[in-house]
This record gives C-alpha cells, sequence and structure tokens, in this order.
C-alpha cells in the first residue's frame, strides 16, 4: 500500500496537479473570507469562521474530483492498470494507496487555513473570543468529508477511462451527497420521513459537526461513506476477473 | 519451478476465446507461444499472470494455484504484458525503483539490483531520461527490465521484441537466453526466426484451441515429406507425376513448372530426374525447398481456418 501511496503522492508533486490545487483552493479561500465584502470576516464583524467551512466544500466539489479523476482512468487507459494488478500486491492496497494519497493531498491543502483561525483569534475583541471547539468540530467535519469526496472520486475514476468523464460525475455525485439529498428532502412533506431523507447527506452531518459536538453517528456515517465507495471501487478493479 | 496449465478455457460472453488448452512448461525451459493474432495467447497469459481469471480449469505456477494464491503467484512471476505498459511521466530509475518496490524488494538491496538490471538490459546510456523520451527500443528494454527486477522464477514474455528494428530484437534476445537459464519462460511471437532461435519447445494454439505441443525439430521432422520445385522445358502432365512412386502431392504452379511434395524419407530428386529422362524432357529446375516453421505455423493455423 505504501509503495501506490508514495508513488502516486510523488505524481501529485511532480506534476503540476498538488501546486495548483493548493494554490487554487487558498486564492478561493482566501479571497472568500478576508477580500470579497460579502463574505468578508472583516465586513462580517463576527469572529467566526463559518465563510471557510460552509463555502469550502463546494470548492472542494471540484477540486477533489480534479485530483482524484485520473487514478484510475489513466491506469486504464496507458494499460498500466495491468502492470499494477500482475504485481504481488492486492486490490485493496492499490485502492486504499491512491485513496490515502488524494486525502493526503486535500489535507494539506487544508493545513495552511489553520493561519486563518489564527488571525481571527487575534483579532477577536477580546482576543481570543472565538468558539475554538466548533472550529476544531469544524475541522474534522472538513476532513471527514473530503474523505468521502476522495472516495467517490476514486470511485468514478475506476469505471472509465476517461477523466473528464470521471472528473463531471464525480463533481456531480459530490455536490448531490452534500447538499442534493438535503434539497430533495425538502420535497418531502411528511417530517419523520423528510428527516431520514435529509440524514442521508453529509450536510446534516456536517452541520451537526460545526457545531464543536462530535457525535459517534456521524464519524459512523462519513467512515462507512467513504468504506462504501471505497468497496465499490475494489468491487470495479476485482470485475476484470468475472 | 514449473508452469501447469490444465483445461483452460476463457469465455468473453459467449464466445470461447481460449478453449481447453493444457501444456506445461518445466524448469530451465524457454518455450515459444505461437498463434496467429486473435488466437489466444495473450488471453491465456492473463490468466496466468493473474489478470484474467479463467473460466475453466486450472493454471498451477511454481507450485502454487493462480486462484487461491494469487500473491504467491506474482511474487515469482515477471510479466511484460502486450504493448508494454509504462508510466511516461516517471524517470527510469524511478520507474524501476516502483516496480521493485511492489515486488517486494526494498532498501539498498533494491538500488543495487536497479544498477544491475540496467546494466544487463543495456539501458545505461539511456538510464537518467524519462520514459516518454525513450525510443521504442529502449522502452520496451525497461519493460523487460521492470519483469526481471525481483529475480522472478518464471518469466511470461508477451511479444518482447514487436516494433524492434533488427539489432535491437537481436539484443533482447541475447538478454532473453542469457537470463533465462534456471527460469520458466513462456514467450509469444510473431516472428519464427525467433522461435528456432531461442526456444526449445513450441506451443501452437489457434482459434483458442491448441494445435501441436513439441520439440520444435520433431514438428519439423514429423510433417516428415520434403518439398521440391521442378521445372521442365516442356509442358507437365500432372497425373503422370502423382503416380510415381514415393510421391505425396503435386500441385501446378504453371504449365511448365509444379510442386512436388515427397513421402515421409523419400527422395524424389534422382526418381525426378529418370523420368525426365524417361519422358525426354529437359530439366530446367529442380529446387528442395527447406520445410520451414513458417509454412509448419502456415500448416496448422491456416488449414484449420478452412474447415
Amino acid at each position: 500500500m505504501i509503495q501506490v501511496f508514495s508513488k502516486e503522492f510523488n505524481g501529485y508533486l511532480n506534476s503540476l496537479i498538488a501546486y495548483i490545487v493548493i494554490g487554487v483552493f487558498l486564492t478561493g479561500i482566501g479571497m472568500l473570507i478576508w477580500v470579497f465584502p460579502d463574505t468578508s470576516v472583516l465586513e462580517y464583524g463576527y469572529a467566526d469562521m463559518d465563510t471557510l467551512f460552509s463555502l469550502g466544500p463546494y470548492v472542494l466539489i471540484f477540486l477533489i474530483p480534479a485530483i482524484t479523476m485520473k487514478s484510475f482512468a489513466e491506469e486504464k487507459k496507458m494499460g498500466t492498470m495491468e502492470f499494477l494488478l500482475t504485481k504481488p500486491i492486492t486490490e485493496w492496497e492499490i485502492v486504499i494507496g491512491k485513496f490515502m494519497a488524494s486525502i493526503s493531498l486535500t489535507l494539506f491543502a487544508l493545513l495552511p487555513t489553520i493561519i486563518y483561525y489564527y488571525s481571527i483569534y487575534l483579532l477577536g475583541e477580546p482576543v481570543g473570543n472565538i468558539d475554538s471547539s466548533g472550529v476544531m468540530g469544524s475541522y474534522m467535519g472538513i476532513g471527514l468529508l473530503s474523505a468521502v469526496f476522495c472516495a467517490i472520486g476514486i470511485f468514478t475514476s475506476s469505471i472509465t477511462s476517461n477523466q473528464i468523464v470521471s472528473f463531471v460525475t464525480a463533481a456531480f455525485l459530490c455536490l448531490f451527497v452534500y447538499s442534493g439529498i438535503d434539497s430533495f428532502s425538502t420535497l418531502v412533506s411528511e417530517g419523520s420521513l423528510a428527516l431520514q431523507i435529509k440524514q442521508l447527506g453529509i450536510l446534516y452531518h456536517y452541520d451537526s459537526m460545526s457545531r464543536g459536538l462530535i457525535d459517534s453517528r456521524d464519524l459512523l456515517y462519513f467512515i462507512s461513506v467513504t468504506g462504501l465507495m471505497l468497496l465499490l471501487t475494489k468491487t470495479i478493479l476485482s470485475s476484470r476477473q468475472w | 519451478m514449473s508452469l501447469q496449465i490444465q483445461n483452460l478455457s476463457k469465455l468473453y460472453g459467449h464466445e470461447k476465446a481460449v478453449d481447453d488448452i493444457s501444456f506445461s512448461v518445466d524448469q530451465g525451459e524457454i518455450v515459444g507461444f505461437l498463434g496467429p493474432n486473435g488466437a489466444g495467447k495473450s488471453t491465456t497469459m492473463k490468466m496466468v499472470t493473474g489478470y484474467l481469471a479463467p473460466s475453466e480449469g486450472k493454471i498451477n505456477v511454481g507450485g502454487f494455484d493462480v486462484l487461491e494464491n494469487p500473491i504467491e503467484v506474482k511474487r515469482i512471476t515477471g510479466y511484460l504484458p502486450e504493448h508494454n505498459p509504462l508510466y511516461l511521466d516517471m524517470y527510469v530509475h524511478e520507474y524501476l525503483l516502483f516496480a521493485g518496490k511492489l515486488g517486494g524488494i526494498g532498501g539498498s538491496r533494491l538500488k543495487h539490483r536497479v544498477a544491475e538490471i540496467i546494466d544487463l538490459c543495456g539501458i545505461t546510456p539511456e538510464q537518467n531520461k524519462k520514459l516518454e523520451t525513450l525510443s521504442k527500443g529502449y522502452r520496451q528494454r525497461v519493460g523487460l527490465a521492470q519483469s526481471l527486477l525481483h529475480d522472478p522464477e518464471v518469466l511470461i514474455l508477451d511479444e518482447p521484441t514487436s516494433g524492434l528494428d533488427p539489432n535491437q530484437i537481436i539484443e533482447i534476445r541475447k538478454v532473453i537466453k542469457e537470463i533465462s537459464q534456471n527460469k520458466t519462460v513462456l514467450f509469444s511471437t510473431h516472428i519464427m526466426q525467433e522461435v528456432q532461435a531461442l526456444c526449445n519447445r513450441v506451443v501452437i494454439i489457434n482459434k483458442g484451441r491448441l494445435v501441436a505441443d513439441d520439440q520444435l525439430s520433431n514438428l519439423l521432422k514429423h510433417k516428415g515429406g520434403s518439398s521440391l520445385v521442378v521445372e521442365f522445358q516442356e509442358e507437365i502432365n500432372i497425373g503422370d507425376l502423382r503416380n510415381l512412386a514415393g510421391v505425396a502431392e503435386v500441385t501446378a504452379i504453371n504449365n511448365n513448372k509444379c510442386r512436388v511434395i515427397s513421402l515421409p524419407d523419400v527422395d524424389l530428386r534422382s526418381l525426378l530426374f529418370r523420368y525426365a529422362t524417361e519422358k525426354g524432357f529437359s530439366l530446367i529446375e529442380l529446387k528442395v525447398e527447406e520445410y520451414s516453421i513458417e509454412s509448419l505455423f502456415k500448416e496448422l493455423t491456416v488449414q484449420d481456418n478452412g474447415i
């Protein structure tokens, strides 16, 4: 697994992908938080990081599929899938290795935003007047949400040898799971059913985490969606033998 | 370490790509795997290396069953796939290190081994380049290097010399010959001279079915009769020739020229000469045609197509 991980991660670093992803993410989020008056913390006047955590997922919906789109699609197109799959490693190792590489890159892009937290912490009146546990929970939430997006991206990459198809499908699926399901639930008039549908989407669990409450049910939700996507990917890889 | 294939079949939908093939390769043997395009060679090799699963039948590599112990099989197998897929954005060293790590070698041993294999495969002058800048011949060598890196006991090479120029072919062949001592080698090719140069044995398949599995010399011998091309100044009566003792078959090439195939172990030359003097014909040409592996291949594979 570690071989696949390091090959993939080096691949990101050696190509432009890593720098573009990190650059675009930080520029976009930086502008939103500090510059554009509609969303800027400075204009808003409250010492919180809601801008990052409410708009960040939408940036990630486009960035993560861009990271993951080539992971299997390119291997399939170039025929290197056959090279990988005839080496003494299991399919799980390949899938997990690729998943770990893409989630690591995403977390790398998120890491510098801790500076924003520190800035807002200092800007607070009095200093330190920020809901730190809420921020912590939100960071965990956005990390877990990135894991789900990466797993979705890896999955769509495994079903096609065309990177564009992979990208568009992944972006759509991410958006659907993130807020699409939530929007659907508003169509249902019956309360308990609407809630159940809502709970299938990421937004419900993400919001609950951003309140600073780490509920095991939310954790379980993120882990199982990620696991399900990776299992599907592994199944797709095995399907060549059917 | 040896390779055994038993009643192997592969179905694609209703199409039988490989149909009940059985053969084995012993340690120290180089076996040529021949067949026309689409005969099922690559499919068979993909099943042997665990990339595809057989629909029916068993494959045993070095004592391990491919379906039950895929990882063990892959550990002792080196595989050069058809079309030699490479990560073109990697450097030669980077790629070989990656392949080595996947093969289970690590640390200083791996570095040492990579240097050794680069030397063996003759990649030294190009070793610091990116794979995408390499010529086809060097790419092929890198592919071969990759398959040899973990010192596998069984080598499966799918058209290792396709697309190379004659000099490169000879060099690659030399490498294969060199490394194949004490290994089990199965390789497919379209070049018949290669089979003669490298193999002890050939396995020929056609339309997924096994049509020959024997020592090359035996195969050539079995087919027996020699083929002669005769040309007379006068017009030939094919019927007359057919009636000569020892003649198996006569096919006319034109009015004055024909190809005569003898029964096994009969030398037709003097017979034809006597026939000519009896009839008062003047014999212009009498040429013995070597029964080559090309014609053997053609006979075994084309004949089948006719049915």
